[in-house]
């Protein structure tokens, strides 16, 4: 009996674990099966998500690219090309000669220099006065030093024409504060009126640039400076031997932002400059007159048009040139200045 | 004799040495500027070859700008609406950009290179003449004729929904302005760009050992770390777009002043749109520090 019920209960067992067994074996199988699907679900899922990303980024970019490409590919094309209706892409018959008309209309070999000392000269400037500032503000702890930071931000809400226009009528009868005798003396159409803001940091956007470099000289480590004064060496020599190096990023950012809108900029230079000077702007507005030996009835004309966009693409290659080399640090070098805190 | 300062003394000098620069022409350059501001929009100020002279006319500049001048107040009022309408979608374009070029994929760094070109091409001068060019005028005409079908299609899908019609003129208003948008937005793509790298990794890590799916981790994570740099970025926007030199307000603000109406009634419009921008900054501010969320 006992043998029987063993073998029974053993017969039972086996039954049991086989049964078990195949239903483990079932399961692992629906468990594969399941993660072959959800596997194949992620790849589908990854497939459909590089397809949108590739979708939203390419019109995106054509949105950008278009307008910059609309002018570049104008710049090659004759007046006839304009009027062609199948003509949109590729022109059909290819010229230079808009270049070269345009170059010497704008006289663009001196133009070009006497924008980029400008530029070169506000953006020095002011990459000097807003570090320096910076640095006063977040690295020593004196009375009033947050104060002078919430003045700087101050400077970047209020718009720019409600200063710029009494600073121009002062500017224009400049006195030096009271020093000269009345009517003074006008610094307009001269560079002193770009000088002297950007030494002083108060240029376009300056409190932006006092803002970055604040909180990237706040987020330096203290034991380097400390080391700096423990060696003997005084404030001045810790800042451009130990802080500078260490800011050079946040100094690239700020020198080229700078130098990008001045290079752009339309506001100060009409209203320093009165639209007079042999600058690049100037240049531009002008190009399409000379180029028409001073015609003013074919200024609506397509050919005016066709000299404006090869002007317009002169003016904004040597930007895109810089930016070519400099992208990089562009894009890489703001995301280690601390802007986001 | 020379007294010697303590190295604490020695900081607060240097700190106001190194201020010094901002102090000077925050006084000389900035605020007596901005004082005059205020003063020139209560006068009317002639110009003669001495110099200029103010003639006190009260409010008279602030009647005629807001009775008689046949632009302002449209602009002026124009000017706000968009500005309203622009600030969330650049804020909603900028981060969802942002989002997509933190993943890891091929040509990332074209990409990149091409979503901040507009800020390097963002030249007044040029979108100033585009604005009255022939041939610009001529292909956006054709690019239009692209779009007008899109955009029907679009219209009387919307309106088959049954949405509020506010709602879909909204929608089809910022189809319109997408191009607009896209150019508006390549620093704050940055600025946000820089904060997602500044979430530390470990905290998805530990989401994804608790089972979060990617959307709750975007909700719970992301969105609220970000949180205060939306506000930053929300800032940076409307200050921006108010202040960029080729804002229609601005322009009109220095035309007037130089061939127009004269200092005193162009002055008189910066110190309102002065105040205005101080609102909207502070509304904003105060609306969205509810939901802002700060780590510390």
């Amino acid at each position: 009996m006992e043998t029987n019920t063993d073998t029974g209960v053993k017969v039972r067992f086996v039954r049991t674990a086989g049964l078990q067994a195949a239903d483990i074996l079932d399961q692992i199988n629906r468990e594969k099966d399941r993660n072959r699907a959800s596997r194949f679900n992620k790849k589908i899922k990854g497939i459909s998500i590089s397809i949108i990303r590739a979708l939203f980024l390419i019109g995106v970019s054509y949105i950008i690219l278009m307008p910059l490409l609309e002018k570049l590919v104008t710049s090659f094309m004759t007046e006839a090309d304009i009027f062609d209706q199948t003509v949109r892409w590729i022109p059909r018959n290819f010229t230079l000669d808009n270049y070269r008309v345009t170059w010497k209309a704008m006289n663009y070999p001196v133009s070009f220099f006497n924008t980029l000392l400008l530029t070169l000269t506000v953006s020095i400037l002011q990459l000097i006065s807003c570090t320096a500032v910076a640095y006063g503000i977040g690295r020593f702890k004196f009375p009033g030093n947050k104060f002078i930071f919430s003045l700087a931000v101050f400077t970047l809400v209020v718009p720019p024409t409600m200063i710029t226009v009494p600073l121009s009528l002062n500017f224009k009868y400049f006195t030096f504060f009271g020093l000269l005798p009345e009517p003074g003396i006008s610094l307009l159409n001269s560079y002193w009126p770009f000088i002297l803001i950007s030494a002083t940091a108060v240029g376009l956007r300056n409190g932006l640039f006092i803002y970055v470099m604040r909180q990237f000289f706040k987020g330096m480590p203290r034991d380097l400076e400390e080391a700096a004064y423990v060696d003997g060496a005084g404030v001045f020599k810790t800042f451009y031997r130990i802080m500078l190096p260490g800011a050079i990023p946040g100094l690239v950012v700020i020198f080229l932002f700078s130098f990008v809108w001045q290079w752009n900029d339309y506001f100060y230079n009409t209203i320093f400059l009165s639209g007079q000077g042999n600058f690049l702007l100037q240049a531009l507005q002008g190009a399409a007159l000379k180029a028409l030996d001073g015609d003013h009835n074919k200024l609506k004309s397509q050919y005016a048009s066709i000299i404006r966009h090869t002007g317009m693409i002169l003016y904004i290659a040597p930007l895109l040139v810089l930016y070519a080399f400099m992208q990089r640090y562009f894009i890489e070098s703001i995301q280690r200045t601390g802007i986001v805190g | 004799m020379k007294k010697r300062l303590s190295f604490k003394q020695r900081r607060i000098l240097a700190g106001y040495l190194f201020s010094l620069p901002f102090l000077l022409g925050f006084t000389l350059f900035f605020f007596y500027p901005f004082i005059q501001a205020f003063i020139f929009s209560f006068n009317e100020l002639v110009i003669s070859r001495e110099g200029f002279v103010l003639n006190f006319n009260g409010f008279d500049n602030y009647g005629y700008i807001l009775n008689v001048h046949p632009d302002f107040l449209r602009i002026f009022v124009e000017t706000i609406l968009d500005t309203i309408t622009n600030v969330p979608l650049v804020l909603a374009f900028s981060f969802f950009a942002a989002l997509v070029l933190n993943q890891r994929f091929k040509g990332r760094f074209l990409a990149r290179t091409i979503f901040f070109l507009p800020v390097i091409l963002s030249a007044g001068i040029i979108i100033q003449m585009d604005i009255d060019d022939m041939v610009t005028q001529l292909l956006h005409g054709a690019r239009n004729a692209e779009l007008i079908f899109t955009g029907v299609g679009l219209r009387n899908l919307l309106m088959n929904t049954k949405l509020p019609e506010g709602f879909i003129e909204f929608i089809l208003g910022a189809v319109d302005r997408i191009p607009d948008i896209i150019r508006a937005s390549g620093i704050q793509i940055l600025i946000f760009l820089a904060g997602l790298q500044s979430i530390p990794p470990s905290i998805y890590e530990a989401a994804d050992v608790e089972g979060a799916t990617g959307w709750e981790s975007f909700w719970l994570i992301t969105f609220p770390m970000m949180s205060p740099i939306i506000l930053t970025n929300a800032v940076y926007t409307i200050i921006d777009t108010f202040l960029t030199t080729t804002n229609e307000v601005v322009m009109l603000v220095r035309d007037e002043a130089i061939m127009g109406a004269g200092y005193g009634v162009s002055m008189a419009m910066a110190v309102l749109y002065f105040v205005m921008i101080l609102i909207i900054l502070g509304i904003t501010i105060k609306v969205s520090s509810r939901w802002v969320f700060y780590q510390e």
